[in-house]
């Protein structure tokens, strides 16, 4: 047996060109890109369920298109979601702002702190 | 409204008994691809005007004189933001579908593999040759990225390189090269018929056939013709042949050899054809491979070669800079090169005179009808159906 999960993701022979001065932002674009294609499959998917919903009468897309949350409760659970969603993806943004306002010594001066505790 | 010129869903491809099997994430992810390859041909364009309004002036600026040379316009081209943003989103995007392709056919190698012993066995039009040596051009680099490029078995008897070709050059070219891939062979054909109406081949060899997919409108629109494809993959090879049999084309003998040095007599060919095939040879290969062609082809007979768009005097360094950008960051290497030799030169360098050298443009016929051969595109450089054709008929 291959490893196919492995093998699908393989490099091409040759060493591969990078066109930003730091590698990471590359490295980093590379993950999102990956991370926004799933996002289409997903919302691929989603559509299929949707029509394949309307198609045995379960829901419509109209129904689903012109759905508003029914009730309070309802819609703190949805704002939740994306609040959440949000700090999430934007994570680093927030902890690079968290060490402007404290600025933090580095785990390997922490580590030296440590030996002396 | 429809947005205008979307890529066809991937699922509009030709279905044939060796296309691999796949699943609704698959297909939506190779939809995804096609979608982003084509935004990308828009991207595209801003490299021209971020060339034109800031690197140019920049350079003039500081240098006080133009940009002279590709070399120049490369290094002065690559600190710009906007180039710098499409080459990396690019080249993730090529990465992408090499590991979309490859995580749908790997999972199914051996179901594919069954599938086309199960059409190749005991047949006499496929013949691999197990000491037929891959051309080092080919070992030194993996083109378009493929990992493993078209020769390597992953399990015995592996057809996956060209299963994942198959699938993923309709993601690739936004579809524009028709249902079945074969826009190229199909507009060669037509050309052929249009132009030679009593052109009536006996024999004719396709070189560098790869999954066959070029040769078969030839030996569709003739199917008297004795016809040989050859190609050093064996995956590609055993997946051609299965392929052709399903679609029905029985006049195909699949070949595992060398075009630089085949086992065919002299003057055995009424028509020696190629697709694609010169740009992903090398520098002294492609000199030997031309001279096998006019060897093999009879007097009277014709031989045509599909390649990339040539260079010409008039076009401008931006234009082929950017020409090249695949080739390099595609990993087609020798495409860069070749642009250095003139067919013509190459063509009388093999024997063929010059007198009898011909040059046409050609376009992919392509049999979609929505949208995908719409004329107000921009041309994508490296992906677009748009072809350069030389040839000649020997005399």
């Amino acid at each position: 047996m291959i490893d196919h999960i492995k093998l699908a993701s393989s490099k091409s022979k040759g060493k591969r060109p990078y066109f930003h001065e730091d590698p990471a932002v590359e490295r980093v674009l590379n993950i999102t890109m990956a991370i926004a294609g799933e996002l289409a499959v997903m919302r691929e998917r989603m559509d299929t369920i949707e029509r394949l919903l309307e198609k045995k009468g379960l829901v419509s897309q109209e129904e689903i298109d012109n759905y508003v949350p029914e009730s309070k409760e309802e819609e703190t659970q949805r704002q939740e979601w994306h609040s959440e969603y949000i700090s999430r993806v934007l994570r680093i943004v927030q902890q690079e702002m968290e060490e402007l306002e404290n600025p933090d010594k580095s785990i390997a001066d922490i580590a030296n702190d440590i030996d002396k505790m | 409204m429809a947005a205008k010129n979307l890529p066809p869903v991937w699922n509009k491809i030709a279905k044939h008994a060796m296309m691999p099997e796949t699943n609704h994430d698959e297909r939506a992810r190779y939809n995804f691809l096609a979608s982003l390859n084509k935004h990308l041909a828009h991207v595209s364009q801003g490299n021209k005007m971020a060339y034109e309004k800031r690197v140019e002036p920049a350079f003039k600026a500081k240098n006080g004189r133009d940009i002279a040379s590709v070399e120049e316009l490369q290094e002065a081209i690559s600190k710009d933001a906007h180039y710098q943003i499409w080459s990396s989103l690019r080249r993730s995007t090529m990465e992408m579908r090499q590991q979309a392709g490859r995580s749908i056919v790997l999972r199914q190698a051996e179901e594919l593999r069954d599938k086309a012993e199960e059409f190749n066995k005991g047949k006499s039009t496929l013949v691999l040759d197990p000491n037929c040596k891959v051309p080092e051009y080919l070992l030194a680099v993996d083109n378009h990225l493929m990992p493993g490029s078209y020769h390597t078995e992953l399990i015995e008897g592996d057809v996956t390189p060209a299963a994942n070709y198959d699938s993923g050059i309709f993601v690739t070219t936004a579809g524009l090269l028709g249902r079945y891939n074969d826009g190229g062979g199909k507009a060669i054909t037509s050309w052929v018929k249009k132009t030679y109406p009593d052109f009536a081949p006996k024999r004719i060899l396709d070189i560098g056939c790869g999954m066959g997919h070029n040769v078969l409108p030839i030996a569709k629109a003739f199917p008297n013709a004795e016809v040989i494809a050859i190609d050093t993959g064996a995956p590609m090879l055993r997946y051609a042949h299965a392929r052709a049999l399903d679609l029905g084309i029985t006049n195909v003998t699949f070949m595992q050899m060398d075009a630089a040095k085949t086992i065919f007599e002299n003057e055995s060919f009424d028509w020696i054809q190629s697709t694609m095939f010169f740009h992903e040879t090398g520098g002294k290969s492609i000199y030997t491979i031309m001279e096998e062609v006019y060897r093999l082809l009879k007097p009277g007979g014709l031989t045509l070669h599909i390649e990339q768009p040539q260079y010409t005097e008039d076009m401008s360094l931006f234009e082929k800079f950017i020409r090249d950008w695949d080739a390099l960051n595609n990993s087609e290497p020798y495409w860069s090169k070749m642009h250095d030799i003139e067919p013509i030169d190459l063509m009388q360098a093999s024997g063929f005179r010059k007198e009898d050298f011909m040059q046409i443009g050609a376009k992919a016929e392509n049999d979609l009808d929505d949208g995908t051969q719409k004329a107000d595109e921009p041309e994508d450089h490296g992906r677009s159906p748009i072809w350069n054709v030389f040839g000649a008929i020997k005399n």
